[in-house]
């Protein structure tokens, strides 16, 4: 039976509010013997992950509809909320079906988050990922290859399947699919955000953080048919493009109160592991060479990412661009390094190219919506009424 | 004794003068051609920087300069004003509104716009951004050096390799570009032999807090210790000749039996000898210091006087491998080490050095310390049996320094510390 973009973006949504993951536990007791692997924003090669015969699960925190009581016990208050909540899965025991956990260098909360984990959950599967901030192909290419080499055989220890030069390349062209899919996705969320609006588009994007690669491209390539298709009352809002919600994620409720304010959503930066590369990874000749290049030359360009150019506005400029949007709205998790050094940067990028801007700050359990509701209305009308086009 | 009349040993003045005169040279850079080179504290290569003739800045030492002078708060606020959030580093902010101010360094004098903001990319994430903005400011170049983590808790060959290639191939063509100056690896050595000399002295220094009492504190007087070896004099005659006065200093108080010096005088009685992890607070910094000495509380050893360096755990710069040396030195700055590696160095700092107990000073601005610190609390704990303190601050922002809260924890604290030694001595009884 056919599903409705409404009927899938509804059953992705229980897969959204699902804090047992059930997905993934049904993946690994699917056959005997299955490992899970788990990774928190930002990147994680998840290729490596697959050709070792895994799941990659993404771990983003647990949003807005779990009470973390001991989580806190972790964290100051004056540090963002995402460990606490994945440290409050770890201690409740709702990821004691995952069998190790990746902690890439996105800023200093997660890079100590692996030391904690190490101290939590000793003996466990834990490894820090040092991704090259040189983008050199002979320098930080060489170093983050040996790292990817390095990897590969440590999770082909945990799940007992070597990594093979065939596994890798095999794992590359599956993982491709799935990018292409994402992005065929989000071009048809740019060309009709009326048709595939950023609420469901959002949670079939996030559906895959627990789904097998091939399986979540199947959902994505079975939402863009139908959603394409569909009849929906045509809506005129602002085109805004959402910057800084990279890695604690806002709360669904948050996208819908924006959508809800009167703005089409028509680029991101949510969920970014899943568009990582700019163009797909080579398929062919040495796989981790292959990941190697397209990490130093095919990085999507982010906070976390060290820019060595001046300009830091130029790429941001670009997609507001190519989004043909009329706005950018700054969302940042309060307490965000990354993001909110960022900003003044991007700012200062739009200020000079004239386009208009909004910013706030969330938490992934934020419950308040109406203050920002008023802002991001008041923001799109502004655009739609006062702008110069 | 009044607050301005403060005891001096011949080390710390001789400490002021080459503080002072390192300032005064980087303001005069423009006049002297030299060229000025940014970077920052952890990882810094200061014996590399200067085989260019050039002047390191660095811009954690210029905030917290700031801070102990009360004018961060200001700079800070401008920052802020300026549209960068209250909830990032106040040590960037600091230098944002210090360079809006017209860059007025600690002598009064304007210091230059660096000519290379040399990226030592360091166990802190902030250290990226903090020169992407100022790169922006000063529209000076920038190159990145980035120092793997020591994530699974050691230094591999690969993480070694590529810290040299990245030396080798990136940061001396830079510096070789910004100075016009060809490198010169038997000068490197010669720096490297000067360093590890100073390096030795250094490591007396802190180890003869083992002592009781202990000659040294080695957390607030630790950073009067450190300030040459962390800024401009490591891989310099004068460095070396600072810190064996300092040690010659410091054994002679050890000979005589007498305390530490601080700003209120001599401690004339060791009541309780602390281990501190984190930064200190540096505008309420002597604020801060006398809420210990009124308390006869010692700091005989800190993990932020290690940040430029675990010299104490065995690390020398050796001239025999130049470049090889100066990855390793990167890669084991503090904040580069493990959450477990932490542990394991706090526990075995009250272990080797007879602490009663320890406190950590979190810090707002800087996640790459605070975040996971109430874990290091409870597995140091566990680990050694002694209980902790907790306390939070700020770097440089005055508004989060709350006097009336920290000292009536650390004095709570000392006060359990103190119960507990009378139940252990009683039962002994």
């Amino acid at each position: 039976m056919t599903r409705s973009p409404e009927q899938i973006a509804a059953d992705c949504e229980s897969i959204y509010y699902d804090l047992e993951f059930k997905p993934a536990r049904d993946w690994k007791a699917a056959e005997p013997g299955r490992k899970v692997v788990g990774f928190v924003p930002v990147f994680c090669p998840r290729e490596v992950i697959s050709a070792a015969g895994a799941l990659a699960m993404s771990i983003v925190g647990a949003g807005d509809w779990l009470e973390v009581i001991r989580g806190d016990a972790y964290y100051q208050s004056y540090l963002c909320h995402i460990p606490r909540s994945i440290v409050e899965l770890a201690v409740s025991n709702r990821l004691d079906f995952v069998d190790g956990m990746l902690f890439p260098s996105t800023c200093d909360v997660i890079r100590n988050l692996s030391g904690m984990w190490q101290m939590l959950k000793p003996g466990s599967f834990v490894r820090y990922v040092d991704v090259p901030q040189n983008y050199e192909p002979e320098i930080g290419g060489r170093f983050w290859e040996g790292e990817l080499r390095i990897l590969a055989a440590e999770i082909g220890k945990l799940t007992g399947v070597a990594v093979t030069d065939d596994s890798l390349r095999e794992s590359i062209r599956i993982w491709n699919e799935n990018r292409a899919a994402v992005d065929e996705m989000y071009l048809l969320r740019r060309d009709r955000p009326d048709l595939a609006p950023t609420s469901e588009v959002y949670v079939v994007l996030r559906a895959g953080n627990v789904m097998d690669p091939a399986s979540h491209t199947k959902l994505i390539r079975e939402y863009i048919a139908t959603a394409r298709t569909s009849k929906r009352a045509a809506v005129d809002s602002s085109r805004v493009v959402i910057v800084g919600a990279f890695c604690e994620q806002p709360p669904l409720a948050l996208i819908k109160t924006i959508e809800r304010s009167g703005c089409f959503i028509v680029d991101d930066d949510f969920l970014l592991v899943s568009r990582w590369y700019t163009a797909p990874v080579a398929e062919t000749g040495d796989p981790f060479k292959a990941l190697a290049n397209a990490f130093v030359k095919h990085t999507i360009p982010t906070a976390v990412m060290y820019s060595p150019k001046t300009g830091r506005g130029g790429a941001l400029i670009e997609r507001v661009k190519t989004a043909r949007a009329e706005g950018v709205i700054f969302a940042a998790p309060s307490f965000c390094t990354p993001a909110l050094l960022d900003q003044p940067m991007l700012v200062d990028g739009l200020e000079k190219a004239g386009i208009p801007y909004t910013a706030f700050k969330y938490a992934e359990n934020t419950g308040q919506f109406q203050p920002i509701r008023e802002q991001t209305g008041t923001f799109a009308d502004t655009m739609k009424l006062w702008s110069a086009v | 004794m009044t607050r301005t009349d403060v005891l001096k040993d011949d080390s710390q003045q001789r400490q002021k003068d080459l503080i002072g005169g390192y300032f005064t040279r980087l303001a005069n850079a423009p006049k002297t051609g030299h060229k000025t080179v940014a970077t920052f504290v952890p990882g810094n290569l200061t014996e590399l920087i200067s085989c260019f003739d050039a002047i390191p800045i660095l811009p954690e030492i210029n905030a917290l300069q700031s801070g102990m002078r009360k004018l961060s708060g200001n700079y800070i606020t401008e920052a802020e004003r300026q549209g960068h959030s209250e909830d990032v580093c106040t040590y960037v902010k600091c230098d944002i509104g210090m360079f809006e101010g017209g860059n007025i360094g600690p002598t009064g004098e304007a210091l230059p716009k660096p000519d290379l903001l040399l990226l030592s990319y360091t166990g802190c994430f902030t250290f990226m951004k903090w020169f992407e903005l100022l790169r922006e400011k000063y529209g000076t170049p920038s190159v990145m050096l980035h120092v793997p983590y020591q994530g699974q808790g050691e230094v591999t060959p690969e993480m070694r390799k590529y810290v040299v290639e990245q030396l080798e191939r990136v940061v001396i063509p830079a510096l070789e570009h910004t100075t016009g100056r060809k490198f010169d690896i038997d000068l490197l050595r010669e720096k490297l032999a000067w360093s590890s000399k100073a390096e030795d002295d250094l490591v007396k220094v802190w180890e003869s807090a083992k002592h009781r009492p202990s000659p040294i504190d080695g957390y607030f007087g630790g950073v009067y210790y450190i300030g040459p070896i962390f800024t401009a004099f490591r891989g310099t005659q004068e460095g070396a000749e600072y810190y064996a006065l300092l040690r010659s200093e410091i054994e002679q108080r050890i000979r005589e039996g007498r305390g530490p010096v601080t700003p209120e005088g001599e401690m004339k009685e060791e009541k309780f000898r602390l281990v501190v992890e984190g930064p200190p607070n540096w505008t309420h910094f002597r604020d801060f210091w006398k809420m210990f000495t009124d308390e006869g509380a010692v700091v005989v050893a800190s993990t932020y006087t290690k940040v430029g360096g675990l010299y104490d755990r065995g690390f020398r710069h050796d001239p025999k491998d130049p470049l090889g040396t100066l990855a390793d030195y990167c890669m084991g700055c503090y904040t580069n080490h493990s959450l477990p590696n932490r542990v394991d160095l706090i526990s075995k700092y009250i272990e080797e050095y007879s602490a009663d107990g320890f406190l950590i000073n979190s810090v707002k601005s800087c996640a790459s310390f605070s975040a996971g610190q109430l874990m290091i609390l409870r597995e140091v704990e566990k680990r050694t049996g002694r209980t902790g303190a907790f306390i939070e601050s700020d770097l440089v922002d005055p508004r989060y320094f709350s006097a009336a809260n920290i000292k009536n924890r650390i004095e709570s604290y000392l006060q359990m510390l103190e119960q507990k030694r009378s139940s252990v001595a009683g039962a002994a009884r």
